[in-house]
């Protein structure tokens, strides 16, 4: 496997028994995913983008066959493992910014690192960093209901972003919000791609977000069409 | 640690939920801390009468009297070391309304018998010497304000003097202490000869006696020569260990302790219900916050223990603050003017207490922290 290569899914498959029904999500899925990649994932509703998101972000796992990141299988890994994992490697970008209410920009930000060794001042530099890169720093007192649904988005690209993982996971990181603040928003993912380096995959029904990615895969019925989109 | 203010920011997004969640389980803790200082104040009762002493009463029942003669007799059976005589007076201060407990004894032994009513050496012998002087516990004398070398007068609601008047003078000689914080000083004690002499009928009689054995161990051999001595008189005795004298003598009220445990049990099953309820709802509201906590990397193990630390941290809050009100409670029925043992909050209804505040968190956090533990990522956050 090429060095290039951050994630690679070998024959992947998914299943989901509801009642006496088997439903086939995936049934021997390939494909692999660059590092630096920003890609975008289209597709009408059940065709499979949120699965594939969770099964690369390891919050489900694939009936059969192997996932690979970084050259390392991790569809096999336990719970707590992938737990680990995924603090380490991976940062999530929600539709609805899902912050904690209870607690500030700064705090809100620094929660995954409270995952690791860091001590507080560490934590503090890294935060206010994070903060700084998203234009968020003379917010970070504030609580996620006194901020726009932009800023909410904003600190938590920033909550993605503090423990530096290889990899952004983004589920309809625009869907909730106007046309101006999505675009704002996903030009700052896509300076995140080209200037910080970050492999972003980002699953989303608008066309107009999936422009700011360097390529795009058309899902349905769990099969994908690539179509490049942006050099 | 570093989950500590995560844990203080979810126990506190509430205000009013946290406020009435940790009042119902003060109010829980109060109730159970004074409830338990009554219950250890009259346990004291029993648990403090030394191992040592017998009282000797009428068979008939305690309140009957007995001949002073036997007196004499009993202080001749083998291993009794000391004997004194007590007689319940019926006294009141000043207004009928005012009663205590009040005994003509034999004050040559009496404070030998009863070695845990402490007074200097002096003030024993100035009593003995003084046939009008009596000595009074601190709680008493406190709450009549009387104080050593004061005359006072104090009525009887049994007995009268020949003259008729119903009160006699006194000499307070001594003010009393007890050994333990729980020895009962809301009596009085006072000479039989100035009681004997001065009352207007049957005299020559005695209520019942303390007996201060050699040997615990010789108690049961004492009791039966004791008994043996009146067997078939006038006036048969029953003998029997003060620790059971004064457990029978509290159960007249009735089963206390089987009240008080009910009380308590029945305040910590409403609370346990009220906590869990609220703290079910709480972990409920925030499915996808878990959710997301697990998707960026806290485990469930770890997610568990912090809603137990949650659950654990409302019920110890609850319960300090309703062990601290009920220490306010004691002391302000110490310091009333009613006839009651000294309340006492020690170190036992602390440990008791903090007891069952780890179980009240435990038991209350124990099912929203399974299910905050069982939580699947996927279902979490699609009810977001």
């Amino acid at each position: 496997m090429s060095d290039d290569i951050l994630f690679d899914l070998k024959g992947v498959s998914k299943q989901f028994v509801k009642g006496k029904e088997t439903i086939t999500i995936f049934d021997g899925l390939d494909m692999s995913i660059a590092r630096g990649d920003f890609l975008a994932i289209m597709g009408p509703s059940g065709s499979g983008k949120t699965t594939l998101l969770n099964m690369l972000g390891g919050v489900d796992q694939p009936t059969s066959g192997e996932i690979h990141f970084d050259g390392k299988r991790v569809d096999t890994l336990s719970e707590t493992q992938l737990a680990a994992w995924r603090a380490n490697n991976i940062g999530f970008i929600f539709q609805f910014y899902n912050l904690m209410p209870m607690l500030n920009a700064h705090r809100n930000v620094e929660l995954p690192l409270l995952l690791t060794n860091l001590g507080k001042g560490h934590r503090k530099k890294s935060v206010a960093a994070a903060l700084e890169l998203v234009s968020l720093s003379d917010r970070a007192k504030h609580m996620p209901k006194e901020m726009s649904g932009g800023q909410q988005q904003r600190v938590a690209i920033a909550r993605a972003l503090v423990s530096d993982p290889k990899l952004l996971l983004c589920d309809e990181p625009t869907g909730d919000l106007d046309r101006q603040t999505a675009d704002e928003i996903l030009e700052m993912l896509q300076l995140l791609n080209r200037e910080y380096g970050k492999t972003i995959v980002m699953v989303t029904h608008d066309a107009e977000a999936a422009k700011y990615a360097r390529r795009t895969l058309h899902l349905d019925k769990g099969e994908f069409v690539e179509k490049d989109l942006a050099a | 640690m570093k989950d500590v203010y995560l844990i203080l920011k979810n126990l506190t997004r509430k205000p009013l939920r946290l406020f009435l969640t940790v009042f119902a389980t003060f109010i829980a803790f109060m109730i159970f801390g004074t409830l338990t200082a009554f219950q250890q104040a009259f346990d004291a009762g029993v648990d403090l009468a030394a191992d040592d002493r017998l009282v000797v009463v009428n068979k008939i029942n305690f309140t009957q009297s007995l001949p002073i003669a036997y007196v004499n007799r009993v202080r001749a059976v083998e291993d009794v070391e000391a004997v004194t005589h007590l007689n319940w007076f019926g006294g009141y201060y000043q207004e009928p309304v005012d009663q205590f407990a009040m005994f003509a004894v034999d004050a040559e032994n009496f404070l030998t018998v009863y070695d845990e009513l402490l007074v200097s050496d002096s003030e024993r012998a100035a009593w003995i010497a003084n046939r009008q002087g009596l000595i009074a516990g601190k709680s008493i004398a406190e709450r009549f304000g009387w104080q050593v070398g004061e005359r006072i007068p104090v009525n009887s609601n049994i007995f009268s003097q020949r003259d008729g008047r119903t009160d006699w003078d006194f000499d307070v000689i001594a003010i009393y202490e007890g050994a333990d914080p729980q020895t009962d000083t809301n009596s009085v004690y006072f000479h039989y000869e100035y009681f004997n002499e001065t009352q207007s009928f049957g005299g020559d009689w005695i209520g019942f006696m303390g007996v201060r054995t050699s040997d615990p161990e010789r108690n049961e051999a004492v009791i039966q020569a004791i008994d043996e001595l009146f067997v078939n008189s006038p006036a048969e005795t029953e003998t029997v260990p003060e620790k059971a004298f004064n457990k029978a003598f509290i159960e007249q009220i009735g089963n206390l302790s089987l009240i008080l445990t009910s009380v308590v049990l029945a305040a910590f099953f409403v609370i346990l219900v009220i906590v869990g309820n609220s703290m079910i709802l709480s972990i409920r509201e925030r499915t996808s916050e878990i959710g997301v906590m697990k998707t960026l990397g806290f485990t469930s193990g770890r997610i568990f223990r912090m809603v137990l630390a949650e659950s654990l941290l409302l019920a110890i809050l609850g319960g300090v603050l309703g062990i601290l009100a009920s220490g306010a409670m004691v002391a302000l029925v110490n310091q009333a003017p009613i006839q009651l043992p000294v309340l006492v909050l020690g170190g036992s209804v602390w440990s008791q207490a903090l007891l069952f505040m780890i179980g009240l968190g435990l038991i209350t956090g124990i099912v929203p922290a399974t299910n905050a533990l069982r939580l699947n990522i996927i279902t979490a956050l699609s009810r977001s």
